[in-house]
């Protein structure tokens, strides 16, 4: 949590003594509340209130990198517990998990059809963001596993590897890359945050309690790894939402450091639940990375999607693409509508006339993203914008008519549009999507 | 290191509302259905008491729908065409509640009447022994008509009644409360608007024991978010003690999800979709889990698969190997 200028001058010697090139300690704290200064600037702060100042400097829950030869991954820096508060910023990874008993034809075939894999959501690439590649035999067969991944794509690798010679193995097999080192536990962390260290890539600790993880992050740190990874081994529906939120509100409500690190889960590991339900709790409440068994797309597409959601800044609404779209194969005699470009808004109406049956164009016009009452209030939805739009689209090529179908809630419009639209005739359509089915059947002739 | 986990201290409780009347209570159901009644945020048992499940219904029509998707009538099959037999397949699927709505028309395409809606309460009423909601058709006029008759047939019953909506709310409210029934009050995904509907419901005289609040949901892709952080938000307020803000939530995931594409049609979407029936109950299983996640107290499906799945869910959160 960030201190005030107040908070922090209370840390400072204040002796006024200007070697940092303010007049006062308190001016040189509010500068460093504001962050235009620097804390190496006072040579004279003591290293209780140095420790005191740079914890609190940092975020709740540590951000955390990893890099492909080509994509990167980040997590962590989340700042509240529902996202309704502010946002929640960093998706979770999701990643394939594969094993190196695999041969490497198929490992390649695998990781190669993963990769090629990405869904169109409203305009958004959807993506698995990686593999973690799971050492099952001995060094050689981890490294040519690891090989063969990387032959075919780019993306970033969690390795798990439960002995440092595995590890040693793997993070040798990624190149310069930054993988993510999964695990090390409470007998083996020396060598593992060695390795880690000396490769700069993040480590993943597992622990069975959260005492005994708070314990090892705090080793590990001083061993001089700073980017790391919890797995307090989640199994289950229960313990996942518990911990999970446990978790959550230690690094934000308490501001408690040594738990202050994303979670790995891996919702497939216990067969007695769902992985997929299991994964939609993980990303609704509070995983960082989440390493699937099963990445089927009719799994995958919808756990991606629910991932843009939930992670869709409450401010920032989704906006969809001003365009002519096509609904159920239209035609020339199809009726054309307009709506707004508030991804709410069109998709309400979009599936109202998907539903219905009915060919149809959407016409998406511009309205900043708002709703058609609240863009019209606004000045961002009107006769000027819509004629337009229907200009840019394309409609008059497409139709054989010149008919506009405009929401009921915008009537006032239609005499204005008339003038716009020289020739087109303007029809109020009904105030409620659901109601376009019922509207079409009466006021439309083909 | 010792490492406390940290508890909230809510002042405010779900409301506890029950559904359905046995013999003793003036109804003939087998069993009731509680739910409400907890004092902390879904299934964090270590923080306070959360003494009822969600719940989970399924949807059935009073007759067979003309336009469900293709995999719900391979789902369901024959009994789509008979309500009773559709009522005691719902209840052999393992639902809670059998949640009835009524259709425009009947099968024959002419407009839906009093008699053929008493006759099918009554039919659906003997075939099961589980709690019934009946929710009107969608339109103000049809609905206040056969919402009464309903209500009528099945005075007693405490069955749950619906929608009432900001528009149209009194007529079903007044049949509600002079037959002993209960209502589910619904607002488009507001957290003020779903918290004065209860109100005005409220000032008719019906109890607030007897109000199921619906913010609406979104399917997963089509507004999940907006319905889920006011579920959340609403389910806050509940416990930080906004009284009007207590009633338990009923959400309707399976309509909602099945008639998105992504969920109703198998061909001409994208591959990276996969394949069809995996891909849609998906859907709908994926939304109802994160509407539960957000506070959901009914979540209404369509699909059995779903039933399974997110009953074993549910069974696992509410278990008592309590972690933490
Ligand atoms: S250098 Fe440090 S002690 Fe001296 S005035 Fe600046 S803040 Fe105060």
């Amino acid at each position: 949590m960030a201190l005030t200028g107040l908070e922090i001058y209370k840390l400072l010697p204040q002796t006024n003594c200007k070697d940092c090139n303010f007049p006062t300690c308190l001016a040189f704290a509010m500068k460093l509340a504001a962050k235009q200064a620097e804390l190496k600037d006072c040579p004279h702060v003591s290293e209780e209130a140095k420790e005191k100042l740079e914890s609190a400097a940092a975020p709740p829950i540590r951000l955390v990198e990893l890099h492909g030869g080509n994509g990167k991954v980040q997590v962590g820096n989340e700042t509240v517990l529902f996202r309704h508060e502010k946002t929640f910023y960093n998706m979770p990874g999701i990643f394939w998990r594969l094993g190196d008993d695999e041969s490497v034809d198929e490992l390649k075939s695998k990781a190669k059809r993963a990769d090629a894999y990405q869904a169109d959501y409203v305009g958004i690439d959807l993506k698995l963001d990686g593999f973690a590649i799971e050492a099952k035999s001995d060094p050689a067969a981890f490294a040519s596993a690891i090989e063969a991944v990387r032959s075919v794509s780019q993306k970033p690798l969690i390795l798990l590897a439960s002995t440092p010679e595995l590890a040693k193995a793997g993070v040798e097999a990624c190149g310069d890359t930054r993988p993510l080192l999964y695990y090390a536990d409470k007998d083996n962390w020396q060598e593992m945050a060695e390795i880690a260290k000396e490769a700069g890539i993040p480590l993943a600790l597992r622990g069975a309690t959260l005492e005994e993880l708070a314990e090892l992050t705090k080793s590990i740190q001083e061993a001089g790894v700073e980017d790391l990874i919890l797995d307090p081994g989640l199994s289950g529906h229960l313990e996942s939402l518990q911990q999970l939120t446990t978790l959550r509100r230690l690094s934000i409500k308490k501001s408690f450091r040594p738990l202050g690190y994303p979670v790995i889960t891996f919702p497939g590991r216990d067969e007695s639940s769902n992985e997929m339900l299991l994964a939609a709790g993980h990303i609704a409440k509070y995983a960082g990375f989440i390493v699937l068994e099963n990445v089927d797309p009719s799994v995958l597409y919808p756990l991606l999607v629910l991932r843009q959601n939930i992670y869709t800044d409450p401010q920032k609404p989704i906006q969809v693409q001003p365009a002519l779209y096509e609904i159920n194969s239209p035609d020339g005699d199809a009726p054309l509508m307009v709506t707004t470009n508030f991804s709410i808004t069109y998709f309400s109406v979009a599936n109202e006339v998907e539903g219905s049956g009915w060919p149809a164009w959407l016409m998406v016009a511009d309205a900043e993203g708002m709703s058609v009452l609240t863009a019209w209030a606004a000045g961002k939805f009107d006769a000027e914008r819509i004629a337009k739009a229907v200009k840019a689209c394309g409609a008059e090529e497409k139709l054989n008519h010149k008919k506009l179908i405009i929401p009921g809630h915008v009537a006032v419009l239609s005499g204005e549009l008339e003038e716009e639209l020289p020739g087109w005739e303007i029809m109020v359509g009904p105030r409620e999507a659901v109601e376009i089915a019922g509207y079409l059947k009466a006021m439309w002739q083909k | 290191m010792t490492v406390e986990t940290p508890k909230e201290a809510w002042t405010g409780t779900v409301r506890e509302v029950t559904l359905g009347a046995t013999a003793d209570q003036g109804g003939t159901r087998s069993r009731t259905l509680t739910v409400g009644a907890e004092s902390t945020l879904p299934f964090l048992h270590f923080e306070a008491s959360i003494p009822n499940p969600p719940a989970l219904a399924l949807e059935i029509r009073d007759r067979k729908p003309d336009d469900w998707s293709p995999l719900l009538y391979e789902a369901w099959g024959d009994v789509m065409d008979d309500p009773a037999a559709w009522a005691k397949a719902a209840e052999e699927a393992g639902a809670d509640l059998v949640y009835l709505v009524l259709s425009l028309t009947t099968s024959d395409g002419s407009p839906n009447t009093v008699e053929n809606v008493r006759a099918v309460v009554r039919k659906v009423l003997d075939a099961t022994g589980l709690p019934l909601a009946v929710i009107g058709a969608g339109q103000a006029e049809v609905d206040n008509e056969l919402l009464v008759a309903a209500a009528e047939e099945g005075k007693g019953e405490r069955l749950l009644l619906g929608l009432c909506e900001e528009k149209n709310y009194r007529t079903i409210v007044a049949t509600a409360m002079a037959n002993e029934h209960l209502v589910q009050s619904r607002t488009p995904m507001d957290v003020n608007l779903a918290k004065q509907l209860v109100i005005l419901i409220n000032d008719m005289g019906m109890p607030l024991e007897r109000i199921v609040m619906d913010p609406t949901t979104g399917a997963l892709g089509y507004g999940i978010e907006y319905g889920y952080s006011v579920m959340e938000r609403l389910r806050l307020a509940a416990l930080q003690g906004d009284k009007m803000t207590q009633q338990p939530m009923i959400v309707t995931p399976g309509e909602e999800c099945w008639k998105v594409k992504e969920a109703k049609v198998g061909e001409g979407v994208p591959e990276t979709w996969g394949d069809w029936e995996p891909r849609a109950i998906a859907w709908e299983g994926i939304t109802a889990a994160a509407l539960l996640h957000s506070g959901a107290n009914v979540v209404v499906l369509r699909h059995p698969e779903n039933m399974r799945r997110t009953r074993s869910m549910i069974d696992e959160l509410m278990s008592s190997k309590a972690a933490g």
